[in-house]
């Protein structure tokens, strides 16, 4: 009968556990950030006039957009869409070839040591720089237009396909290759019956989702003069042709929607 | 003949999995290694095709010691040493037909395997394998359609379209249901009688291993304790192999080999 009576006597009391001990040292952490924070708003020299003007625009740009233009620019835009879906197809199948072979060298379980040090050196190479970064690259390296884009979104892609490709290779049923192994297969013939049949779902799906961030990035590294859509509708800012460039953004929006749906589609279908 | 001479094994983590194995397993034998998890049963056989890399020690199949065989060499002696394992160890995404056809890998070059265009007569000896297990209507589902007795059934046709002289087989039983489990080492032992093969099985069953081995090899620690006929195996036998433990309620089968005598004798003891 101890028991009911404590709990009747509610002396106990529980709150959770500060996050950083002792307390003290947790309000201080606390009272630092606001203090920085604080200064770091005064910093901002916000102009208000400018912060006027630019309104004036965006309420400018948006009523255009509202009314998009797709005749004015027609052939530019066209020729846009056109070369940027040829880039990313392109650079799809490109990375996607290139990847297989990067990407069963970068999988330990399978591949010698030096094979595999190369390999993830290449991916690492691959993914340490974002885009637009690596488009200003080639851009430089190949000259302006859809060759330095097509580079660019290859490159990219062998980054993220083989990091991925790798990592699904190193996590798959090991019995099937030693049974494999132990038919007298040579090491391609390995690849082929005991790891393939194992990552190829993983494959399809990875390389369908990579067609559409490529499809979106081409957009992008346009900008920088990689050709693609993104060249057109860069032109088309600079212009201040903003009904022109509202059409274009709508395009893009709708391809996006479209490799989307049929991705889902396409992934329901084959695995 | 398989003989094996003072095989060891050390892992990199240091452990000894194999102390000085010494065996003659002569040619047509049907042998069970028996023994506890760890004792390293599937070390040893997986010594044999060198899966695991053996330490020491010397393994002659027909004189050819497996050992010293170059990566070519040892891809060549492996399409004579067909494997069964416990998981079936199937391509589950492979059809019936590509599983049991994947044995013939190591006669076919890559670009053969890959356009899976193999030579007429494995296909006919697959078919023929395929009906001979019992599976002739499902050469065309995927591997993972199948049961587990199925697939176990696969797995024997694939070992067996290596045409091997010897048969390494892992707890081939241990995924099974005990009637399954009677029905597919049944099988293996048919089959193995009429191809003469040499079969080494690692058999956690004890009763299973009785019913249908030849020989019994014990094995504790990377050690041989026990080499000898399967009505052999008593109680203390069983003590020295596995350790301490009541082995009353153990059915020791009466093995058809040990004839009469043995029976006179345990009718005696009665």
């Amino acid at each position: 009968m101890t028991q009911p009576s404590q709990i009747q006597q509610s002396s106990i009391t529980w709150s959770p556990p500060p996050w950083i001990r002792p307390v003290w040292l947790q309000w201080l952490v606390i009272l630092g950030c606001i203090i920085y924070l604080i200064l770091a708003l005064s910093t901002q020299q916000v102009n208000w006039e400018r912060v006027v003007a630019g309104g004036e625009r965006a309420v400018r740009m948006v009523s255009d957009f509202l009314r998009p233009d797709f005749t004015a620019r027609q052939r530019d835009v066209w020729n846009g869409i056109l070369e940027s879906l040829v880039m990313t197809v392109v650079a799809s199948v490109l990375g996607f070839l290139i990847s297989i072979p990067i990407g069963f060298g970068a999988a330990r379980t399978i591949s010698p040591l030096p094979i595999y040090l190369l390999c993830r050196g290449i991916i690492a190479l691959a993914r340490t720089f974002q885009e637009v970064i690596v488009a200003i690259l080639f851009v430089i390296v190949v000259g302006f237009g859809p060759l330095a884009g097509v580079l660019t979104l290859s490159f990219t892609t062998i980054g993220f396909l083989s990091k991925l490709l790798a990592e699904k290779i190193e996590e798959i049923d090991p019995a099937p290759l030693e049974a494999i192994r132990a038919t007298g297969a040579s090491w391609l013939q390995l690849m082929d019956y005991a790891v393939l049949p194992q990552v190829m779902p993983r494959l399809i799906g990875l390389t369908i989702y990579r067609f559409d961030i490529n499809l979106r990035e081409s957009a992008i590294v346009g900008i920088v003069g990689a050709g693609g859509i993104g060249a057109t509708l860069e032109t088309a800012f600079d212009r201040y042709e903003f009904r022109t460039a509202g059409a274009i953004l709508i395009i893009i929006i709708a391809l996006v929607m479209v490799t989307e749906w049929s991705s889902t589609l396409i992934r329901k279908r084959l695995l | 003949m398989l003989v094996v001479r003072k095989l060891t094994k050390r892992y990199t983590t240091g452990d000894l999995a194999l102390k000085g194995i010494d065996l003659e397993v002569p040619r047509g034998q049907m042998m069970a290694l028996i023994g506890p998890s760890g004792s390293g049963k599937s070390t040893f056989i997986r010594c044999i095709n060198r899966l695991v890399e053996p330490t020491s020690g010397q393994i002659l199949l027909d004189g050819t010691d497996i050992i010293s065989l170059d990566p070519a060499a040892l891809r060549q002696m492996r399409r004579r040493i067909g494997m069964i394992f416990q998981e079936y160890a199937l391509v589950e995404r492979l059809s019936v037909m590509e599983n049991v056809l994947s044995g013939r890998l190591g006669y076919v070059n890559f670009w053969q395997s890959w356009l899976r265009r193999f030579p007429q007569s494995d296909i006919t000896e697959a078919f023929r394998l395929l009906d001979r297990v019992g599976l002739s209507q499902f050469v065309d589902k995927r591997a993972d359609a199948l049961s587990g007795g199925q697939r176990q059934r696969v797995g024997i046709a694939r070992a067996l379209i290596q045409n091997p002289d010897l048969l390494l087989v892992d707890e081939p039983t241990a995924s099974l249901d005990p009637k399954t489990s009677r029905q597919i080492m049944r099988l293996l032992t048919e089959l193995a009688q009429e191809r003469g093969l040499t079969v080494i099985v690692n058999i956690h069953d004890v009763p299973l291993a009785q019913l249908f081995a030849q020989r019994i090899v014990g094995l504790r620690l990377g050690e041989i304790v026990y080499d000898g006929p399967p009505d052999g195996l008593n109680s203390a036998m069983l003590t020295s192999i596995y350790g301490d433990e009541d082995w009353s309620t153990m059915p020791i089968v009466e093995h058809q080999h040990s004839g009469d005598a043995a029976l006179v004798s345990s009718e005696m003891a009665r």
